[in-house]
């Protein structure tokens, strides 16, 4: 079986975002970028799956600017075998994203398309599930634990109220939480041999999808700041003050 | 045009995030949106649909009573309304598993590029939403012909029961796919109250050393009758389950009174618990970044204050 997994390449997960001052977004110039963590985990959970020969072929796709080229190169050194790159200047929205991915798929013929549940930038939590519409699949979203039997995908799912199972028909859209495993460092010799695997590049004109955003931006903002409030000495104290001053008890 | 809700429920009864999401189409709809119908779909659901036709505003219910939506599957769920669509110029879902997992599905389906856990509504077609894990908003203008929008529960206030009941029809149900099949769940069952609707969380992080150690929680949290809730470093620790934690990708909550136990506040964390009313911070490093948020902090080991807490509010209740 051939796994797709979708990575982005976002702002690295330890960096602070400021928000610029004009409103129009948050200051990326200059700032560490990285791989999605959860997309990180989805290649990992795809690589594993080419260990235990689940998988034969595991196959990138980013959409981006040149740069994401580093985030395939990131996860071809996790393992991968290799790597699309859709390359674009445009903004992307999910809705988007998850067209050119079943352009993709429908190149690729996957019998699974791996991604991460959301990224960290936006925070949508949407393309998985778009993308599974968009191709008639079943969808396994916010996975813990996914078990391949013949056709079937069994998902174990991270719901609110605890886990839930679920039985897919291959071929299925299959989406990462954080509990589904920890992703590897890359090692040395795994970076040097990630640079012979091949990147290719297509772009959204090739894949005959219309990417033009629907969403306008009309601005961005800090949220309402909090203050930080008192230190107190004793557990006396803070009961004293949740009952009188600040009435919650 | 109309707004319509596609309400997650327990069958028996709405579940609260879905009263937020009403109270959210009730203000589009004022807002130029319309009338304001909510679909209930599941399995011996006749409850919940009662129960949404009783609340104040609600101009129409739809319930659609079949097996096939007992277990909240995204691809029944969005093949039972796509074929509603056209009618309707918002459709909305609590921004909860259950929505996260099934509007998209549904917006893909649609052409409409949704617009997720929005926080405020400015006009029918505009929006705030937290992006970076709540360190930035994002005003957000939709001009697609069906906005399909998850709602942040925290951020709207429980509709009410109130006026005229509103009418429930027969939604009839739409053809399986059969792609997808439910094996079974393991809801953890507890009698505290449910983390995003209690009124006090008490939340454990990887300060608490152990999953035992939740205990201490767990008899403060029963005095208060407050929610237990966890970091994500304690979930991945496996001190207690996923659906404990609180955060950007675990739950959101906005209770009266938070207190965050051997919490650090890595962003991620805050995330999920900056908009409660009153933040109590216990933690043995006077850096740790959640004192920047709280309203109280004590500085020391939990396990000496814990024990202490617990005593003093005996002694209030007494008192």
């Amino acid at each position: 079986m051939k796994i797709l997994v979708a990575v982005k390449r976002v702002i690295d997960a330890n960096i602070k975002v400021r928000v610029r001052h004009d409103g129009s977004g948050v200051e990326t110039a200059n700032v560490k970028m990285a791989m999605n963590p959860f997309c990180e985990i989805a290649v990992e959970e795809a690589v594993r799956m080419a260990e235990e020969g689940i998988a034969d072929e595991v196959v990138l796709v980013s959409a981006g600017p040149g740069p994401a080229k580093e985030t395939l190169r990131t996860g071809l050194a996790m393992g991968a075998d290799r790597a699309i790159h859709i390359v674009t200047e445009e903004t992307l929205e999910p809705l988007a994203v998850a067209k050119l991915l079943a352009a993709v798929a429908a190149r690729e013929d996957p019998g699974m398309i791996l991604l991460g549940k959301q990224a960290i930038d936006d925070d949508c939590n949407q393309t998985g599930q778009m993308l599974a519409a968009l191709l008639g699949w079943s969808q396994g979203t916010f996975a813990s634990k996914i078990t391949i039997d013949g056709d079937t995908i069994t998902v174990t799912r991270e719901v609110d109220d605890g886990l839930e199972t679920v039985a897919l028909t291959r071929p299925a859209v299959v989406t990462t939480d954080l509990r589904l495993n920890e992703p590897r460092y890359a090692t040395l010799p795994n970076i040097m041999k990630a640079k012979k695997k091949s990147i290719d590049p297509l772009t959204p004109d090739e894949l005959g999808v219309d990417i033009t955003p629907r969403l306008e931006v009309l601005r961005v903002t800090d949220p309402p700041a909090r203050e930080a409030g008192i230190k107190l000495d004793t557990a006396a104290e803070l009961v004293d003050k949740l009952v009188n001053e600040a009435g919650v008890l | 045009m109309a707004v319509l809700v596609i309400a997650q429920h327990a069958n028996a009864a709405l579940a609260p995030a879905s009263l937020a999401t009403i109270t959210c189409a009730l203000e589009i709809g004022a807002k130029g949106g319309g009338e304001v119908t909510v679909v209930v779909a599941g399995r011996d659901c006749r409850a919940a649909a009662d129960e949404a036709a009783a609340l104040d505003g609600v101009a129409k219910v739809l319930i659609s009573d079949h097996g096939m939506y007992e277990n909240a599957s995204a691809e029944a769920l969005a093949a039972l309304i796509e074929p509603l669509a056209v009618d309707y110029g918002h459709i909305l879902y609590p921004a909860t598993t259950y929505g996260k997992n099934a509007a998209p599905r549904l917006a893909a389906l649609v052409d409409s590029q949704q617009v997720s856990d929005i926080q405020a509504v400015i006009d029918a077609e505009t929006f705030v939403r937290p992006i970076y894990a709540g360190n930035a908003l994002a005003t957000v203008r939709s001009k697609d012909a069906v906005k399909v929008i998850t709602v942040r529960a925290t951020a709207f206030e429980k509709a009410a029961p109130g006026g005229t009941p509103a009418r429930v029809e027969d939604l009839a149900p739409a053809a399986a796919d059969g792609l997808s099949r439910f094996v079974g769940a393991e809801h953890s069952a507890s009698a505290r109250p449910e983390l995003t609707s209690a009124r006090v969380v008490i939340s454990g992080g990887r300060g608490m050393q152990s999953g035992d150690n939740f205990a201490l929680l767990e008899e403060i949290a029963d005095q208060l009758g407050a929610a237990v809730g966890a970091s994500r470093a304690a979930v991945d620790a496996g001190f207690v389950p996923n659906d404990f934690q609180v955060g950007q990708t675990g739950k959101i909550v906005a209770p009266e009174l938070y207190i965050a136990v051997g919490i650090s506040g890595a962003i991620q964390h805050l995330a999920g618990m900056k908009d409660s009313k009153v933040i109590v911070a216990i933690n043995k490093d006077e850096d740790a970044p959640i004192f920047q948020v709280a309203d109280y902090g004590i500085v020391g080991d939990l396990f000496e204050v814990l024990p202490q807490l617990k005593a003093a509010l005996a002694a209030a209740k007494q008192g």
